[in-house]
């Protein structure tokens, strides 16, 4: 985070802010979901990645499909309003391409470990899990007693990722970025992170009016940012492009066995290039 | 026999249980047609908040995700996802929280997870999303959906989310002071809690459905209210609406499938 942001091509980008055995959490709710970050990603093979993404979504079934993770930590894993991610439930159901070991956890509580990396804590707490099954097969899942009141908690490890990938709308000539709409966990995101690779669907000279409260990241906040129109579809811009829900709907088809999720990957990944 | 479907009298039955001064927390699919259905008729002030970070929103067409831009447009204001989760869901602003699942049991826990053993999962289920804090931070839960045995079962794999437990006072025993589960709202019935026990009773029959369906299709010896009533079926009004959201939806998410 030392250097400040450079304008790179999105090979070199990746190139330079992604390796083998990372920790690496590409987010975005639902939308800006860094999809053409994650597709270099693929290209360019990287392996043993521990994947973080409150909701795995379609680039995560690609990445796991394709064998470059080794761990997965999580809170919903599946293709939102159509059903399974196939290719996830392949490597746990059946260790396709490979075993896939699961830290499972609920959405509040990636949340705020998200925002407890982002404030350099070593944990976040919350009033979570009441009841639960999670805390019996995820054991960074603990509880904690509060010193004022007695009340106990549940407890979790901050999330501090080697890399956060995001996608956004703008960078401005100086390599701030800003981000409209559902903005998710993203700025924790990179915030948390060591090393930040964000897309951007265009390059302005500069944001112009908006709002004193708009979510910008600070150019000295970034490794690296690579221009990408349309670097979050099928998910979306907004602003820009609606998310593409009739792909979401095709990818249930596509995903559901090995050959066609592999000829698709050739097709629209490792055939093209960055 | 009748002029419309299971799942049309269970989100149009949803709809009926939502007022205008809630403020409900969103799920994709049944729940946010029942949300949607209540806003255009009978609880047009009644607030709809998605994890996504939307509160206030109004969409036109149902959303495919949680995060679908037609919440963001026609919401009031989007936070981020921590602040939903801290500041509004663990804050205690919800009133109601709509939850479904693939499996449920007699006191309304939910199964979102695995089939099987977790290590070793016949299926492995998407997990809990929000759901885990939504069954015990919202002032109440209602869940929706389609009665089997296959979802109705004695005994869940895995509690994703916690309803009333083993019954009795196990909410409180947990420190949980939040209402849980009033009312599974199927395709078939209303069961609600017993008082005391918190057991899950059929209180209401939708029209033409008989206790031996009811029974056949439910995992657990099923148990019903000593004052059972016939649900209204769905007026005019209510079926019209919904299809109408349904086919504004069903036209606005028909995309081009491709690369």
């Amino acid at each position: 985070m030392s250097t400040r942001s450079r304008f790179l091509p999105l090979s070199a980008a990746v190139e330079e802010c992604v390796r083998d055995g990372d920790h690496v959490a590409m987010e975005g709710f639902t939308h800006l979901i860094p999809f053409a970050a994650g597709h270099e990603v693929i290209r360019q093979r990287r392996r043993r990645l521990t994947l973080y993404r409150m909701t795995p979504d379609l680039i995560y079934d690609q990445l796991i499909g394709m064998g470059a993770a080794e761990r997965l930590v999580f809170s919903w894993g599946g293709n939102p309003g159509v059903g399974s991610l196939h290719r996830l439930r392949d490597a746990v159901e059946n260790g396709w391409p490979g075993p896939l070991e699961l830290i499972e956890h609920s959405h509040a509580a990636m949340a705020n470990a998200y925002d407890a990396g982002a404030a350099n804590l070593p944990l976040a707490v919350l009033r979570g899990y009441l009841g639960t099954d999670l805390p019996r097969v995820n054991r960074t899942i603990r509880t904690l007693r509060c010193p004022f009141t007695g009340e106990e908690l549940a407890a979790v490890p901050a999330i501090r990722p080697d890399v956060a990938i995001i996608h956004a709308q703008k960078a401005d000539a100086e390599g701030n970025v800003l981000l409209e709409g559902i903005v998710g966990v993203q700025k924790q995101a990179v915030l948390a992170a060591r090393r930040a690779l964000v897309t951007v669907e265009e390059r302005v000279e500069s944001f112009g009016p908006r709002s004193p409260n708009s979510v910008i990241l600070p150019a000295w906040t970034l490794s690296a940012i690579s221009v990408v129109p349309r670097g979050a579809h099928p998910s979306y811009a907004h602003g820009y492009y609606k998310r593409d829900n009739g792909f979401y709907i095709a990818w249930d088809r596509i995903a559901r066995e090995r050959d066609s999720f592999q000829a698709w990957v050739r097709e629209h990944v490792l055939g093209k290039a960055s | 026999m009748s002029d419309y479907t299971g799942n049309e009298i269970m989100t149009v039955v949803a709809a009926r249980a939502l007022s205008n001064e809630d403020v409900c927390f969103v799920g994709i699919g049944a729940p946010s047609a029942a949300c949607n259905l209540a806003r255009l008729t009978h609880a047009p002030g009644i607030t709809l908040i998605y994890e996504s970070g939307t509160i206030g929103t109004r969409p036109d067409v149902l959303p495919l995700s949680i995060g679908d831009g037609e919440l963001c447009d026609t919401a009031l204001t989007t936070v981020s996802v921590p602040e939903m989760f801290r500041y509004w869901l663990q804050g205690g602003r919800i009133t109601v929280g709509f939850l479904g699942g693939a499996q449920i049991d007699r006191f309304a826990n939910l199964n979102t997870t695995v089939v099987g053993p977790y290590a070793k999962p016949k299926v492995r289920l998407p997990g809990g999303g929000g759901a885990p804090e939504i069954a015990t931070q919202c002032g109440q839960i209602f869940i929706t959906m389609a009665q089997t045995p296959r979802a109705f079962v004695p005994k869940l794999d895995f509690i994703t989310s916690f309803g009333h437990g083993e019954g009795g006072d196990h909410r409180r025993r947990l420190g949980i002071s939040t209402r849980g589960p009033t009312r599974l709202i199927t395709d078939l019935a209303v069961l609600e809690p017993e008082p005391g026990t918190q057991e899950m009773v059929v209180t209401s029959m939708h029209p033409g459905v008989t206790r031996e369906q009811l029974t056949a299709a439910t995992g657990w010896a099923l148990r019903f209210a000593a004052e059972l009533r016939e649900t209204a079926p769905p007026s005019r009004e209510e079926l019209g609406v919904l299809r109408e959201l349904q086919e504004r939806t069903r036209h606005a998410h028909a995309g081009s499938p491709g690369g």
